[in-house]
């Protein structure tokens, strides 16, 4: 067979490597430039890992092990090919499910292979094997719910009912005491009925979460997925998992705490839940007084004779698929010598980085692509700020309204262009069911119609004169 | 100190590099990031060749041996998707990501 006769510190050495082709692979990611150098790195790391594992002496058998591997791989390259990349999020909440099925199969499968071989198992390994069990239970079902509120499949409101906290608590509780007896008596049976409830746990956790908090979940479930490697790197003993398993938990814990403070939200009120269903009722009503609308020529007369625009996109720009006809926008205005910027909230969009994503899909140039903290500063000397498909990310009363549900939120300070055009479908209101402030300023007009419709009108209007 | 031990010391200053590396990443760049992270918390992939590997000559049982390389074909087989799943996502994304001519 393969297995060559080689000493644990080779395979502990090799394992290090891939550590740090890990390490680099993440840091190639501070900038765009070195970041496809970074993603070749990680998969070296990985290629490493795989291959020095094959000859492990303890593989003896490769028939399931290649099967694995080959339809892993033609299953993953495949959607991987194809997705949109508006369905991102979707994708990347099913990929953290999948890390974490696979945590209770391996934990499941170490348990029940060493009581087949009859190794010694001590109490150590056994809460070990329990913890990686659990963690990666709760990762699958919490990530398919993310899935599928993403995927509308469920709806994405919050869903409550009186006594989930203390539900939830409860079940934690069982969980950890049916650990404790498998931990003890070694009996599979309380590990089965264990890993059950965090099945059900993972599924209560997220499913109360509401659309608004979606970027929070998925940055959540990320750092779980890592939890969850880091947990099966304790059962198996190897530090090649729990490093890994660390880096990639404190990066998805960074993300949401990055996601969190950027929504004013503390981390304990996005798990509780509640927040964020489809617009509440007071502000489902119709167009209110004091709304001034514009029509694209207006809002084309202005665009084109003004020599600064930030445009600021949000998921909606998405929703309508409308990143194509903005590039032609950006090149046309780019044509007649108007400078054009775009602005980016950190939670725009379903996940962290989403619009950045969907920018760069259709060929906008990452460099004219600011964040928040880099552009505020500059829509005070723009002449229009155009708003696409954003809502809550521009509204000033989470400035100066203490009442508003938004207050504190940091904000892009689109109020402060010298004229704002908000392109708007409907007077509905944001993911957080909070009517836009902004809509009332005096500088600022609404366009009503489809995004995407909008922006291929307003070219369309730009060629004409 | 125990292996467990060992492995928390590891864990907790791995922890350290992870918190120094990820606030280094540029905003721009955290779909990818959330996507490679994806690809190599399929690490997991290791775990899952041992238990599917698993000989039957190592153990006495006979019987359980194939459930045990079930557990972990299954494994392989979802640890396998996020891997070249991960990989490729990340690389179509970041070659998207251009500069101005």
């Amino acid at each position: 067979m393969l297995a060559l006769n080689l000493s644990p510190d080779v395979f502990a050495l090799v394992y290090l490597v891939a550590t740090v082709f890990f390490i680099l692979g993440l840091k190639g990611l501070s900038s765009p430039r070195t970041a496809l150098k970074g993603n070749r790195n990680a998969m070296i790391g990985m290629l490493l890992a795989v291959l020095a594992t094959l000859v492990h002496p303890d593989v003896q058998d490769y028939t399931w092990i290649l099967a694995g591997l080959g339809l892993g791989a033609v299953v993953g390259i495949a959607v991987a090919l194809r997705i949109q990349m508006t369905a991102m999020p979707q994708l990347v909440a099913a990929l953290h499910s999948f890390v974490g099925l696979a945590a209770v199969f391996i934990a499941a499968g170490t348990f029940y292979g060493h009581s087949a071989s009859g190794q010694e198992m001590d109490t150590a390994i056994l809460i070990e094997i329990a913890a990686g069990s659990f963690i990666g239970a709760i990762t699958f079902t919490g990530s398919l719910v993310a899935f599928g509120k993403l995927q509308e499949l469920l709806s994405s409101n919050p869903l409550v009912f009186k006594g989930q906290h203390w539900l939830n608590l409860l079940l934690g509780v069982a969980m950890l005491g049916f650990a404790a007896q498998f931990a003890i008596t070694l009996d599979p049976l309380p590990f089965w009925i264990m890993t059950g409830i965090a099945l059900l746990l993972g599924f209560l956790l997220v499913l109360p979460i509401g659309g608004a908090d979606m970027p929070v979940v998925v940055s959540m479930l990320n750092s779980y997925s890592g939890w969850a490697a880091a947990a099966t790197g304790f059962t198996l003993n190897n530090h090649l998992l729990i490093t890994t398993g660390a880096l990639v938990g404190s990066s998805g814990a960074i993300l949401s705490y990055i996601m969190c403070k950027a929504m004013n939200r503390s981390i304990v009120s996005v798990i509780l839940g509640g927040f964020g269903g489809e617009a509440s009722a007071q502000a489902a009503a119709g167009p209110a007084k004091g709304i001034k609308s514009a029509s694209v020529e207006d809002a084309a007369f202005m665009l084109e004779n003004s020599g600064k625009v930030i445009i600021v996109p949000g998921y909606g720009m998405a929703v309508a698929q409308a990143q194509h006809a903005m590039k032609e926008l950006v090149h046309t205005l780019g044509k007649k010598g108007v400078e054009v910027k775009f602005a980016i909230h950190p939670v725009a969009g379903r996940m962290p980085g989403h619009m950045n994503v969907l920018l760069a899909e259709s060929d906008i140039p990452y460099d004219i692509v600011f964040e928040m903290e880099d552009i505020n500063s500059d829509f005070s000397g723009c002449d229009v700020a155009l708003v696409v498909g954003a809502n809550d990310v521009v509204n000033p009363a989470a400035k100066t309204d203490k009442s508003s549900p938004l207050y504190g939120m940091p904000i892009l300070d689109a109020y402060k262009a010298k004229q704002v055009f908000v392109i708007k479908r409907s007077m509905k209101a944001g993911y957080a069911g909070v009517d836009n402030a902004l809509f009332y300023h005096d500088n600022c007009s609404l366009v009503f119609g489809d995004a995407k419709a909008v922006c291929e009108n307003l070219v369309k209007t730009f060629e004409a004169s | 100190m125990s292996a467990t031990m060992f492995g928390l010391t590891v864990f907790v200053l791995a922890c350290f590099v992870g918190y120094h590396v990820i606030w280094g990443v540029t905003p721009a760049l955290h779909t990818p990031l959330m996507a490679v992270t994806n690809a190599i918390s399929a690490i997991v992939v290791v775990g899952a060749i041992l238990v599917a590997g698993h000989g039957m000559s190592a153990g006495g049982a006979e019987g359980s041996g194939h459930l045990v390389n079930i557990l972990g074909f299954v494994a392989v087989f979802l640890a396998s998707i996020n891997i070249f799943g991960g990989f490729v996502v990340t690389r179509r994304i970041l070659s998207m990501f251009k500069t101005k001519k």
